[in-house]
C-alpha cells in the first residue's frame, strides 16, 4: 500500500516558491481551459481572445492599469490588516463609502471652497469615509470582542443599500431624467488624467501607498510592533504593546486604503456616483493580497495581473457571448493553484511505502 | 534480565546539517524505569520522538517483544502502547481535562459518553495519585496539573511503555515526589517508563536504569548502584568535568527597587490569585518567591509585569507607585518570562527583531526604527552571552532553548534594569547553560535588585538571600538564606505550615 503525507520543509527554497507559481499559473490555465470546454468554447480561441482582449493593443493595455488601480488599493487594505491577523473583508463597503464621501464633498462641498482644494479635501474624505466604515468593525472586535469577518461582510451591504439610497433618492440628479446618479461632479474635483487614456491620478496614489506601506512596515516603531503582533500576539503583550489600539488603527488604514478606491473611481472614472460603483473590486483585493502574500510590492504586481484577467474577461463576453462568470471561475482557479503551490513550497510531498 | 520490552537498534536520524542520533541502541525492560541522561542537543527528544513515532529514523529498527514495528504516526505508536509526555505540554487550552483525555480516541463511535470518560479520569487520577478536576478548563491550570492530564491521558489509553520529555522541569519538589510515586506504581504494574532528564539526583533517586547520551552517541549505559558518585554522570553527560558551584560573593544591599504592601489580586476568573502579600526587594540582593506551580505566581508576576492589576494593596517601583510609573520606570525592569519560546520570543521574527522585543523604544527615532544600530547591537550580544547563532538574521525558532534564553537573557540585561524578574530562568537548561544564566544573575546584583520566582529548590538555595514561601496564594514566611535552620523549613512551608 502506497501512501503519501506533507512533511515540512526545515527552509522553504525561495527558487522553489517562483517554480511554483510558475506551474501554479500553467494549472489554473488547465483548470479555466476545462472550464471553457463545458461551455462549450475551444480553450485555445478562448485564451487568445483573452490575451489579445487585454494586451492586444496599448488602449488595452491601458484599461489593464484603470482596473488595477482600485484592485491595487484594495489589496493593500486586506494586505496591512492580515499582517496583524485581522481579517477585513469588508474591502467593497470601505470602498463604497469612500466612494460617498469623495462625491458628498465634490457636490456638495465644492462649491464653498477655493478650487485648488477641492481634490485633497476629496481624496482625505475618500479615504477617512472609508477608514470610518472599518472603524466600526474595528471598534466592536476592540472594546466588545465581536469577530471582524462577520462585521465587516455585513457593513459591506449595508455600504451598497445606502449607496443606492443615495443615487436613487437624495443625491439624485434632478436634471438625470430618471437615471439613477447623481449629478455629474465639478471638473475640480476630477482626478487628472493620462492624456488619450483613462488612467487617472490614482495610479501614483495607489503606488504611493504601496511604497509607504512598505516603508512603514519594515522601518517604523510602529510596523515593528504590528510585525510582533501578528506573529506572535503573547509576546506582543509582554513586550508591552497597546494591542487593542494597533488593530484599531490598522483597521482604519485598512478601511482607508479601500475607501481610497473608491474615491479613485468615482472622482477618476465615472465622475459621479451611480451603478456600477462597487463591482466587486474589495472581493477580488483579497485574492491579489493572497496572491502576493501580503507583501506591498507584490501586491502592486498581482493586482496587474488580476486587472488583466478581468479586461480579457470581457472580451470573452463581448466576442465569444460566454457568461462573464467564466472571468470568475479563472479567478478561483488561480487563487486555488497559487495558495496550493504555496503550500508545496513549506511542505515536501513524502510518498510512503508500507509493507501491510 | 528477561526479553526487553522494547529495543531500539542503530537508530539513526539526520536533520539538515545535524546529526540527532548516531546509530543509537537502546533496550528498555519490562517494568522499569529508564533514565535517558544528556545535555541539551545531546538528542534525547528526537530519539524519543523516533520512538513515539513523531519522526521516522533514516537507519535502524525497533524491536517490540522481539518483532520489528514501524510508525508512521504518534498514532500508530499509541496502538503499540507506546505514549509520550513532551515538554511542551499538547493539550488544548479551551477544552476540559475530560475533554483532552476524549481527544483522538480510538473508540469508533459518534457519540461520546461523558460520564464514562469522567468517571474514567476520575479513577484513573485516584489509582495513581494524578489529583486533578476532570472538569476544569486545562487553560487554567498549571503546567504541573497540565503534565497530570498527559499523564493520565496515556494511561487511559493503556499505554504499557510511557515517555516523558522532562517532566520536572514545571515542578517543585513536593510535586516531583508525587510524581515519582506515580511513576514507581505504573512500573510495578509491569509498564516500562523511559524519563528524559538532565537532573542528576532525580536520576539516582528514581532511575532502575541509565544511558547517557553525549552528541547523538550512546556514551554509558548503566545501573545506578554502579555509579560512584554525580560528578561521574555529569562528566558523563558533558564529556569533561563539571563545576558544579558558582561565584557567589556577598554584595551590600542598596536602596529597594520593589516593595510591596498587602498587595492583592485576581486571576482570569476573577477568583483571588494571591492575598496580602508584603515584600521589599533591595537593590544587591536576589530574592526568591519558591512554591508548587498554580499558587498565585503567575498572577502576581503578570500584576508586576502590568498585564494585569492588583486589587488592593500598593506596590512600588523604585519608591513610586507602580500604576503611574511610566516607560522610562518600566524600561529599567528587566523581565525573563517562563515561556521564552511563546512569550519571551517570536518565533518568526529574526534575532534583531528579537532583540528590539523589550528594547524597541530605545531604537526609535521619531517613530523611525533604527535598524542598523539594532542589528549591530544583536551582533555585539549574541558574541558576547556566546549565543550560538548563524547571526542577527537567523530566526527566532532556529535557536535551541538554551541559546534562546541566552538571547533573552542578553536582551533583557542589556537595558542595564535596576529591577530583574526572573521566572523560571533555567527551566529545562542543561547544566551548562544553567551556570550560565545563574552566574550572570548573580554579575547583575552590583547594579540591580532580583526577584526570582522558582519552583526549583537548588536553583533558589544556590542564588537567594532571602526565601519567600508561597502556598495557595500567600506567603508562609520570609527566610534568610544564611541561616540553616530556616531552610529546613522550607519544606513543610511549601505545603502551607506557616512560619513558627
Amino acid at each position: 500500500m502506497t501512501r503519501f503525507r506533507l512533511e515540512q520543509r526545515v527552509e522553504p527554497s525561495t527558487a522553489g516558491r517562483y517554480a511554483g507559481y510558475a506551474v501554479a499559473v500553467g494549472l489554473a490555465g488547465c483548470m479555466g481551459g476545462i472550464v471553457f470546454l463545458l461551455v462549450g468554447a475551444n480553450p485555445l480561441t478562448a485564451y487568445t481572445v483573452m490575451a489579445r482582449g487585454a494586451f492586444g493593443s496599448l488602449h488595452d493595455l491601458s484599461e489593464i492599469v484603470v482596473k488595477a488601480i482600485p484592485l491595487m488599493l484594495c489589496g493593500l487594505a486586506v494586505g496591512v490588516a492580515a499582517k496583524i491577523q485581522v481579517w477585513n473583508v469588508g474591502g467593497e463597503g470601505q470602498l463604497v463609502l469612500g466612494g460617498i464621501g469623495a462625491a458628498g464633498v465634490a457636490l456638495f462641498l465644492a462649491p464653498r471652497v477655493p478650487p485648488s482644494l477641492v481634490l485633497p479635501l476629496v481624496v482625505a474624505a475618500g479615504f477617512l469615509a472609508g477608514a470610518l466604515w472599518a472603524f466600526l468593525a474595528g471598534i466592536l472586535r476592540t472594546t466588545l470582542g465581536v469577530n471582524e469577518i462577520l462585521t465587516t461582510l455585513m457593513l459591506n451591504y449595508v455600504a451598497i443599500y445606502w449607496v443606492e439610497h443615495l443615487y436613487f433618492g437624495p443625491w439624485r440628479d434632478p436634471m438625470g431624467m430618471g437615471f439613477p446618479g447623481t449629478a455629474i461632479l465639478p471638473e475640480v474635483a476630477w482626478l487628472p488624467r493620462l492624456p488619450g487614456t483613462r488612467i487617472h491620478l490614482g495610479l501614483a496614489l495607489a503606488l504611493l501607498a504601496a511604497v509607504l506601506l512598505q516603508a512603514v512596515l519594515s522601518r517604523t516603531r510602529w510596523g515593528y510592533e504590528m510585525r510582533v503582533i501578528g506573529e506572535n500576539e503573547q509576546a506582543a503583550r509582554y513586550a508591552g504593546m497597546p494591542i487593542q489600539r494597533t488593530i484599531l488603527w490598522v483597521m482604519c488604514l485598512s478601511g482607508g486604503l479601500a475607501g481610497l478606491a473608491g474615491m479613485t473611481e468615482v472622482s477618476g472614472i465615472h465622475y459621479r456616483l451611480q451603478q456600477g460603483l462597487a463591482v466587486g473590486y474589495g472581493y477580488t483585493g483579497i485574492i491579489v493580497a493572497w496572491l502576493a502574500r501580503l507583501h506591498p510590492g507584490g501586491i502592486v504586481l498581482a493586482a496587474l495581473f488580476l486587472a488583466s484577467l478581468l479586461v480579457g474577461g470581457d472580451q470573452l463576453q463581448a466576442v465569444m457571448h460566454l457568461p462573464s462568470a467564466v472571468g470568475l471561475v479563472l479567478e478561483g482557479a488561480l487563487l486555488f493553484c497559487v495558495l496550493g503551490s504555496d503550500l508545496f513550497s513549506r511542505y515536501r510531498l513524502r510518498w510512503w511505502t508500507s509493507r501491510a | 534480565m528477561a526479553e526487553p520490552a522494547i529495543c531500539l537498534r542503530g537508530i539513526t536520524k539526520r536533520f539538515p546539517g545535524v546529526l540527532a542520533n548516531d546509530g543509537i541502541d537502546l533496550s528498555i525492560g519490562t517494568g522499569m524505569i529508564h533514565a535517558l541522561l544528556g545535555e541539551n542537543g545531546a538528542g534525547k527528544t528526537t530519539l524519543m520522538n523516533v520512538l513515539a513515532g513523531r519522526y521516522r529514523p533514516d537507519a535502524g529498527e525497533i524491536l517490540r517483544a522481539g518483532v520489528p514495528v514501524r510508525f508512521r504516526s504518534p498514532r500508530d505508536a499509541l496502538r503499540a502502547g507506546i505514549g509520550m509526555v513532551h515538554q511542551h505540554v499538547m493539550l488544548v487550552a479551551n477544552h476540559t481535562v475530560a475533554e483532552n483525555v476524549a481527544l483522538g480516541l480510538d473508540a469508533p463511535r459518534c457519540l461520546l459518553r461523558w460520564r464514562h470518560i469522567e468517571d474514567q479520569v476520575r479513577r484513573l487520577s485516584e489509582t495513581y495519585g494524578l489529583p486533578v478536576d476532570p472538569h476544569a478548563r486545562v487553560g487554567e491550570l498549571s503546567l504541573g496539573q497540565q503534565q497530570r492530564v498527559e499523564i493520565l491521558k496515556l494511561l487511559q489509553r493503556n499505554v504499557t511503555l510511557l515517555i516523558l520529555d522532562e517532566p520536572t522541569a514545571v515542578l517543585t519538589p513536593t510535586e516531583i515526589a508525587a510524581l515519582f510515586v506515580t511513576l514507581r506504581r505504573i512500573a510495578r504494574e509491569g509498564r516500562s517508563v523511559i524519563f528524559i532528564t538532565h537532573k542528576l539526583d532525580e536520576v539516582m533517586e528514581i532511575a532502575d536504569r541509565i544511558t547517557v547520551l553525549r552528541r547523538g552517541r550512546c556514551v554509558a549505559d548503566l545501573v545506578p548502584a554502579d555509579v560512584d558518585n554525580r560528578r561521574e554522570l555529569a562528566r558523563l553527560m558533558v564529556g569533561r568535568e563539571v563545576l558544579l558551584d558558582i561565584h557567589r560573593e556577598p554584595v551590600p544591599p542598596g536602596e529597594v527597587v520593589l516593595e510591596l504592601r498587602n498587595c492583592s489580586g485576581d486571576d482570569a476568573r476573577g477568583h483571588p490569585a494571591f492575598r496580602n502579600m508584603s515584600f521589599a526587594v533591595r537593590r544587591g540582593e536576589v530574592f526568591a518567591i519558591v512554591g508548587v506551580a498554580g499558587n498565585g505566581q503567575a498572577q502576581l508576576l503578570a500584576a508586576l509585569a502590568g498585564s494585569a492589576s492588583f486589587s488592593s494593596g500598593q506596590a512600588l517601583l523604585f519608591g513610586k507607585p507602580l500604576e503611574s510609573a511610566g516607560c522610562r520606570a518600566r524600561d529599567q525592569v528587566g523581565y525573563i518570562p517562563e515561556d521564552r519560546a511563546a512569550v519571551g520570543s517570536v518565533s518568526g521574527l529574526d534575532l534583531t527583531d528579537n532583540v528590539l522585543l523589550t528594547t524597541y523604544h530605545r531604537f526609535c527615532r521619531r517613530g523611525v526604527l533604527q535598524r542598523r544600530a539594532a542589528r549591530a547591537r544583536t551582533q555585539g550580544l549574541l558574541a558576547r552571552f556566546q549565543v550560538a547563532a548563524a547571526g542577527p538574521d537567523a530566526l527566532g525558532r532556529q535557536l535551541s532553548g538554551g541559546n534562546l534564553q541566552k538571547l533573552i537573557l542578553a536582551r533583557e540585561l542589556s537595558k542595564e534594569p535596576r529591577l530583574i524578574i526572573a521566572d523560571q530562568p533555567t527551566h529545562g537548561l542543561d547544566i551548562g547553560a544553567t551556570m550560565n544564566v545563574w552566574n550572570e544573575l548573580l554579575r547583575q546584583r552590583a547594579r540591580a535588585g532580583i526577584l526570582l520566582v522558582s519552583g526549583d529548590l537548588t536553583e533558589v538555595l544556590s542564588l537567594s538571600d532571602r526565601i519567600a514561601v508561597i502556598f495557595r496564594g500567600e506567603l508562609m514566611g520570609i527566610l534568610s538564606a544564611a541561616d540553616p535552620e530556616a531552610i529546613a523549613e522550607i519544606g513543610p512551608m511549601l505545603a502551607g505550615v506557616r512560619q513558627g
